[in-house]
């Protein structure tokens, strides 16, 4: 039997995400250097802000500003980053309370060692350089000698002194500032790229198919219970639900069983519009393969009409079928296959 | 006595060799000799099936709709009765449970399968992060559990020797596993992310696993004891990791008591906790003494084909009770990060004579 074929996949789209007005003045706050979180019914601030309690699932929309500083909560290790991560050198994942926040914000930290890092640990923002509103415009944390929480062990949030802020350009001060949330010009998307890679094997029975296909001979399987033979074959009989084992070649020519006109060009595909896709019925085959028809003006394609593959030099499958010259099949004749 | 309309039970229970690679297999091809397997046992046909339902993800699969290709392994066409969840294939059960409970069917076959071999499992596993904050930050599943890990060990609830002996348990157990993919004495390992070692992770794999419920008098036809399904529940923490205390499962507890595990002790526990750190939240949130067995199959630590890790532990437990070594046993199995989702069940067996 020959080996099972495998082949490198890539997975990849520019995950496009839209924003309410919680997570909008969030994003829009980063890029500002300001950090915002939102207040519920009860007073705690959550950061990262959420649209909804997740207690009480009542609506949140009063924005509050936290500080760049913080305290780590828990922390893990990690020795060898991966594609896409905040560092590319080994720094730590923690879960950072910001000053004047209640919950906890995920990020990196940037520090030489484990030994360096603790829960504990007073950690400051390190701003991106480039900010466009997505949480990477906090590059990562890096540990931060300063004064602890300065609102350590006060219950009522509300009782926080704010330090107001005049100007923009004018360095952040470490205690939360009064920023609403309001912003000129806010974020009201993101894109998420993501790419995930993989290594591809499509099994026993494609792997037969494809590796026959190799020898441009197009090979089919029978069930063993119902005698059909499917092609492409899946490894599997959808009516019998047993594997398909029995190799049958099929073909080349066939019989189009119904076909469509395609008059938008597809991206990426150098084919003139209109042009006709089939299904085609390969002589043996009990299930009908979809290919392109040409070598025949596109409004002369009927059912019925017998086709022949045609490979180009370097094709691993027919690029397309031609009519073979044939007589029209009888509709009789493959009317169960469409 | 039951707290719901029908009593149903799991009556068959089948799973693959879980192993690293499966490249001579399409997912079809894993999947259906498991569902042979249940069917063979019962006596059933795929015909004699009232609704089918699987779990599985195209994220590992790297394709989307994979698991219509995986339906011709069950004779879906003519069309059949059948669902999918996006989602452990304990979840998938938990459908097909409902819907025999409604008086729709009273068979039903769900298998769950995943290869993570192809793709890289941590990164996969990242992309179901929530999209604004946490996946652009690409923290994968070890780092997750690590955070976990280390937030337990600050409380004091645990330390590194008892993860690792956790492990070793797990490992050692495996061994009368034949399925198991990690058996034996297992090293710790080197630091994956710290403080998780190799050894407090589970092993990266590809299997299936199938299991089929029916009803009432139709399951002690095909079952000489069936494994009754006393309760079920599932529940779901916020999705904020910050918002959580990582060092607890409150809704494990809570599913646990919707299901009406705290009513009466289990003899067994099979636990879905991947990383050695969550069977430490586990027994926490299920006040599980040491007169409980758990993971006698050595759990997710010895094999973890994920989307079926959680099913299999169902699956496991069951076949406990089939083979009259268990009376009453919990299940339990997760999704997310963190043990971020938990479904807990409990299984009965009629007592002897
Ligand atoms: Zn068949």
């Amino acid at each position: 039997m020959p080996q099972p074929l495998r082949a490198p996949l890539v997975v990849e789209f520019p995950f496009t995400r839209s924003l309410g007005p919680v997570q909008s003045a969030f994003l829009t706050g980063l890029r500002e250097r300001t950090v915002l979180g939102v207040r519920t019914a009860d007073g705690r601030i959550l950061v990262p802000p959420v649209e909804y309690d997740p207690v009480t699932a009542d609506e949140l929309r009063e924005l509050a500003e936290v500080a760049a500083t913080g305290t780590v909560t828990t922390w893990a290790w990690n020795p060898a980053p991966r594609r896409g991560q905040p560092l590319a050198t080994p720094f730590a994942w923690v879960l950072v309370r910001l000053d004047g926040a209640d919950t906890a914000l995920l990020h990196a930290l940037d520090a030489p060692g484990p030994g360096a890092v603790r829960t504990g640990l007073r950690v400051t923002v390190r701003w991106a350089a480039e900010r466009t509103g997505s949480i990477t415009d906090i590059a990562c944390f890096e540990p931060y000698e300063g004064e602890s929480d300065p609102y350590e062990g006060e219950p009522d949030p509300y009782e926080r002194e704010r330090v107001p802020y005049e100007h923009e350009h004018e360095p952040r001060p470490r205690t939360a500032g009064g920023h609403d949330g309001r912003f000129d010009d806010p974020v009201t998307g993101i894109v998420a790229p993501a790419r995930l890679d993989y290594d591809y094997s499509p099994g026993r029975a494609q792997s037969r198919y494809l590796h026959a296909l190799a020898e441009r001979r197009t090979v089919g399987e029978r069930c063993p219970s119902c005698r059909k033979v499917y092609v492409p074959p899946r490894g599997a009989c959808p009516t019998c639900g047993v594997a398909t084992a029995e190799q049958i070649e099929v073909g080349p020519r066939g019989t189009v069983t119904t076909y469509c006109v395609v008059n938008i060009k597809a991206k990426n595909l150098d084919i003139a519009v209109p042009y006709v896709y089939a299904h085609i019925a390969l002589d043996g085959a009990d299930l009908a393969l979809h290919a392109r028809i040409g070598g025949i003006p596109y409004d002369q394609v009927r059912m019925g009409l017998r086709v022949e593959p045609v490979w180009t030099a370097s094709s691993r499958y027919p690029d397309h079928y031609r009519p073979s010259g044939e007589p029209d099949a009888d509709y009789e004749v493959y009317k169960e296959l469409l | 006595m039951t707290r719901y309309a029908r009593d149903v039970a799991i009556i068959a229970f089948a799973q693959t060799d879980h192993q690293r690679r499966s490249d001579e297999l399409s997912e079809v091809e894993m999947v259906m000799p498991v569902l042979h397997q249940v069917l063979r046992r019962t006596g059933l046909r795929t015909g004699d099936i009232g609704f089918t339902c699987s779990g599985s993800s195209d994220y590992l699969a790297g394709r989307a709709f994979s698991f219509t290709m995986a339906l011709d392994g069950v004779g879906a066409w003519p069309p059949i009765s059948e669902s999918h969840v996006e989602m452990d294939g304990a979840w998938a059960l938990y459908e097909a449970w409902v819907k025999i409970l409604t008086g729709a069917a009273d068979t039903a076959l769900v298998y769950a399968y995943g290869k993570s071999s192809p793709g890289e499992v941590r990164d996969v596993l990242s992309r179901q992060l929530d999209p604004y904050y946490t996946a652009p930050l690409w923290p994968d599943s070890v780092a997750l559990a690590a955070l976990q890990a280390q937030a337990l060990i600050d409380a004091g609830h645990t330390d590194e020797r008892e993860l690792a002996a956790i492990g070793a348990r797990s490992r050692a157990d495996a061994a009368a596993n034949p399925y198991a993919q990690l058996a034996g004495a297992v090293p710790r390992g080197d630091m994956v992310v710290g403080p998780l070692h190799r050894g407090d992770c589970p092993p990266i794999g590809d299997g299936a696993a199938a299991v089929l419920l029916a009803a009432g008098d139709r399951a002690r036809e095909l079952c000489e004891r069936p494994a009754w399904i006393r309760g079920m529940d599932h529940r779901i923490e916020a999705h904020g990791l910050g918002v959580r205390d990582l060092t607890d499962s409150p809704s494990t507890r809570l599913a646990a008591e919707r299901a009406g595990a705290f009513e009466r002790p289990v003899d067994t526990a099979e636990l879905h906790a991947p990383f050695t750190s969550q069977e430490v939240v586990l027994r926490r949130s299920l006040d599980l003494d040491s007169r409980v067995r758990v993971n006698p199959s050595g759990g997710a630590l010895s094999a973890n084909p994920v989307m079926a890790a959680g099913l299999i532990r169902l699956g496991e437990a069951a076949a406990l009770i089939h083979r009259g070594e268990s009376d009453r046993a919990l299940a339990h199995a997760t999704s997310g990060p963190c043990l971020q989702q938990n479904l807990v069940a409990v299984l009965e067996g009629d007592s002897h004579g």
